[in-house]
């Protein structure tokens, strides 16, 4: 009994540690951003990677669910005769939840695994330990670029995610589903509010830093060898999964539960 | 009246957990001395040599540069600390991700503001310098050769001709003839600068060609200090075994092993 009273103790206690590592690591790494020296090289080479080079996952991600969900929702609908509002059902679903998580998903599987395992090169390779040598902030030059370009980056991606998902939705609901285009649309923007898609660009914004946060945490502290490299990477990718999840469920309260 | 010396250590201890890697670590280095510092690999030199430019924290002790205490100085104070300090790591640690000139460039350029153009005329003649062509400041480190790399973490060291040298295993993974001129330019930058230099070494060729002062490392204190001319006859069986290389004595494997599986 006692050994188990102590593992539940030592369970909370490590997470209480890890909880309290990566909220002094954000912390620092937000009071760089504001900083100067400003790197900006550093900070347009990673808009260019997280941002430009992730339309097309995003893209695709969000194209196929848009037209699915059409399909499905045309299904369940027909049941009690309420086929027309598949339009506003994919706009609604794809800007407040599929749009950003999905595309938070998405990006948390390349640009997290591609952060930890570029930090946690740099780490295992004494680049990071050269930085400081070089009279030259590593959280500064390597973290705040990263998690200020996930967080301008992903609102935009969510942006035309969301314009390609109900675009996806269109194609499904006009070609096959036998829509007239001009209602599709109409009924596409009658229920629509601006706060649906500026709250959509909010949870992205919060993932976009989760994401890079968790590359940059865990790369930063990754152990020694190939190995060390590669557990970084995995948990980087799972903890930004997980954390988008639940970071969703709570700006999903805060703003749309009331 | 007694010179001031450009390093200072004593009771430098360093713990990791457990592990007591540093016990208590004296030495001095005089201004323009060449200190090469040998021991088993895992002994600690390592850590020792990134105490000394702040890169590891001491848990106890002090440090002292041309007199002046560098320990519990904040941040601000060791960033200038470092501004006169230039190193190289044991297998270049050159930034992937930039050009060569770029990484020879780094501190002058990210730094102090050095422009694009200039930046790489000043690469392109440090790296001259060493041996290399001007046209491989437009690659990256991952096109060079070990010797090349190794060359080019020199350059970065060494271009914006700091006070105090250090050098890890400068010539390690090289072969005879590549390693002899890294430390011929070693040699040739150290006067050049008038630079102070520590170096950790397990290559004894390297080690008779620029060494001043050889110190060595043995459970986590300096057993022997002393002039390179007298590492042969220093009396300290550990420091004969080293030197010479025997696997009988002092040193057991058993011994090495448990030191290395502390780091």
């Amino acid at each position: 009994m006692l050994g188990f009273v102590q593992n539940i103790g030592r369970t909370i206690l490590t997470f209480l540690a890890a909880f309290g590592r990566i909220t002094l690591f954000s912390v620092t790494a937000v009071r760089w951003i504001f900083t100067p020296p400003y790197y900006w090289p550093q900070l347009l080479r990673q808009i260019i990677d997280i941002g430009y080079y992730s339309l097309p996952v995003v893209g695709l991600t969000t194209l196929f669910s848009g037209m699915v969900l059409a399909l499905q929702s045309y299904t369940g609908f027909a049941r009690f005769s309420a086929e027309d509002t598949v339009a506003t059902v994919v706009v609604l679903s794809v800007t407040r939840e599929l749009g950003p998580v999905l595309a938070g998903l998405m990006v948390a599987g390349r640009i997290g695994a591609s952060i930890a395992a570029e930090i946690g090169t740099m780490r295992v390779t004494d680049q990071i330990d050269a930085l400081d040598t070089l009279s030259t902030r590593p959280m500064q030059y390597l973290v705040a670029p990263r998690l200020l370009a996930g967080t301008i980056c992903l609102p935009f991606l969510v942006l035309v995610g969301d314009v390609i998902g109900v675009f996806g939705g269109y194609i499904v609901g006009v070609y096959r589903l036998g829509f007239t285009p001009s209602i599709y649309l109409a009924r596409t923007l009658e229920y629509l509010e601006v706060s649906d898609v500026t709250l959509g660009l909010i949870k992205a914004a919060v993932f976009g830093f989760l994401i890079a946060l968790m590359g940059c945490y865990h790369g930063y502290h990754s152990g020694r060898g190939a190995q060390g490299v590669g557990r970084a990477t995995t948990n980087a990718v799972v903890s930004a999964s997980i954390l988008i999840l639940i970071a969703n469920y709570v700006v999903t309260t805060m703003f749309f539960g009331g | 009246m007694a010179m001031t010396p450009k390093i200072e250590l004593s009771a430098v201890t360093k713990s990791f957990d457990a592990n007591h890697v540093l016990k208590g670590i004296d030495l001095t280095i005089a201004p323009k001395e060449s200190l090469v510092i040998i021991g088993t690999s895992g002994c600690g030199k390592s850590v020792l040599m990134k105490c000394l430019n702040g890169l590891i924290t001491p848990d106890s002790g002090s440090i002292k540069i041309d007199g002046k205490e560098i320990l519990g100085q904040g941040r601000a104070a060791l960033e200038d600390l470092r501004q006169r300090f230039g190193m190289t790591f044991q297998f270049g640690a050159l930034f992937d991700s930039l050009p060569i000139w770029e990484n020879v460039t780094f501190r002058l350029h990210h730094q102090r503001g050095l422009g694009k153009s200039e930046a790489r005329d000043i690469a392109a003649q440090t790296i001259s310098q060493l041996g290399l062509a001007a046209a491989v400041i437009d690659r990256y480190p991952a096109e060079l050769s070990g010797g090349m790399q190794k060359r080019v973490a020199l350059a970065r060291a060494i271009v914006d001709e700091p006070e105090i040298l250090l050098f890890d295993e400068p010539t390690s993974g090289l072969d005879p003839i590549t390693g002899g001129v890294i430390d011929r330019l070693i040699v040739d930058a150290r006067k050049r600068l008038g630079a102070t230099t520590v170096t950790i070494s397990h290559d004894m060729a390297s080690v008779r060609r620029i060494a001043d002062k050889v110190a060595m490392v043995h459970d986590g204190v300096i057993i022997w200090a002393g002039p390179a001319r007298n590492m042969e006859k220093s009396g300290v069986p550990e420091v004969h075994q080293f030197v010479h290389g025997l696997s009988d004595g002092p040193l057991t494997r058993e011994k090495i092993l448990s030191n290395k599986a502390h780091l």
